[in-house]
């Protein structure tokens, strides 16, 4: 069971709940594979440096995740085959990466919780 | 005996003390205690990036060689999601 991390970019014309569907979607398809989400991460709606497939924004999220590797070439079709996700990158987290992940999610949620 | 004593006697117009030795160049990466460099922060990478959106040198960033190669992998993964350009306008 490697740990692995996915950022993916949807397409900007979708409607709110189309975006929360989508990313549902590869959640459910994650836990059916049994595999363990980790952490799931909305950016929403950002400006692309430069335009994917004539788009200029795009909504960002990223999912990490524990799994077995044999998934992963059947999850890259089933993005390939997904119109709405305009590109994804997978990347395997070795221990250092998992430890920062760690550290930087503690940093993202702690000044909310101070903001609150 | 003369000529000589005068030749000591160069006056220099403005004290001759530049100093020779540069800034010593240090790996900020290996100095900072880097484990590992994220490819999701545009805003860090972008300081080792020119200013057309090329990665830096080595010689000039002075980072060593383990740490250019993940800095370098880092910065084409957050270029293809699009959180850096591959020809940066006026990045700085």
């Amino acid at each position: 069971m490697n740990h692995y991390e996915t950022v993916f970019i949807m397409n900007p014309v979708l409607s709110e709940d189309q975006v929360k569907e989508t990313v549902k979607r590869y959640t459910a398809y994650l836990k059916k594979n049994k595999a363990e989400i980790v952490s799931e991460e909305n950016w929403g709606l950002k400006k692309l440096r430069y335009p994917i497939a004539k788009k200029k924004s795009g909504f960002y999220c990223l999912i990490e995740y524990k799994a077995n590797g044999v998934i992963l070439s059947e999850m890259d079709v089933e993005f390939k085959r997904d119109e709405t996700v305009l590109r994804w990158l997978t990347v395997k987290l070795d221990k250092f990466a998992t430890e920062y992940a760690v550290r930087r999610r503690t940093r993202l949620n702690e000044p909310k919780k101070s903001a609150e | 005996m003369e000529k000589k004593r005068n030749q000591t006697e160069i006056r220099y117009l403005s004290p001759v003390d530049i100093d020779k030795r540069r800034k010593e160049k240090y790996c900020r990466f290996k100095k900072m205690g880097f484990k590992y460099i994220d490819y999701k922060d545009p805003y860090f990478l972008m300081r080792f990036l020119n200013d057309q959106g090329k990665i830096l040198p080595r010689r000039i960033t002075g980072t060593s060689l383990k740490y250019q190669r993940k800095l370098s992998v880092a910065i084409k993964r957050c270029r293809q999601i699009a959180l850096l350009p591959y020809v940066g306008d006026n990045l700085k």
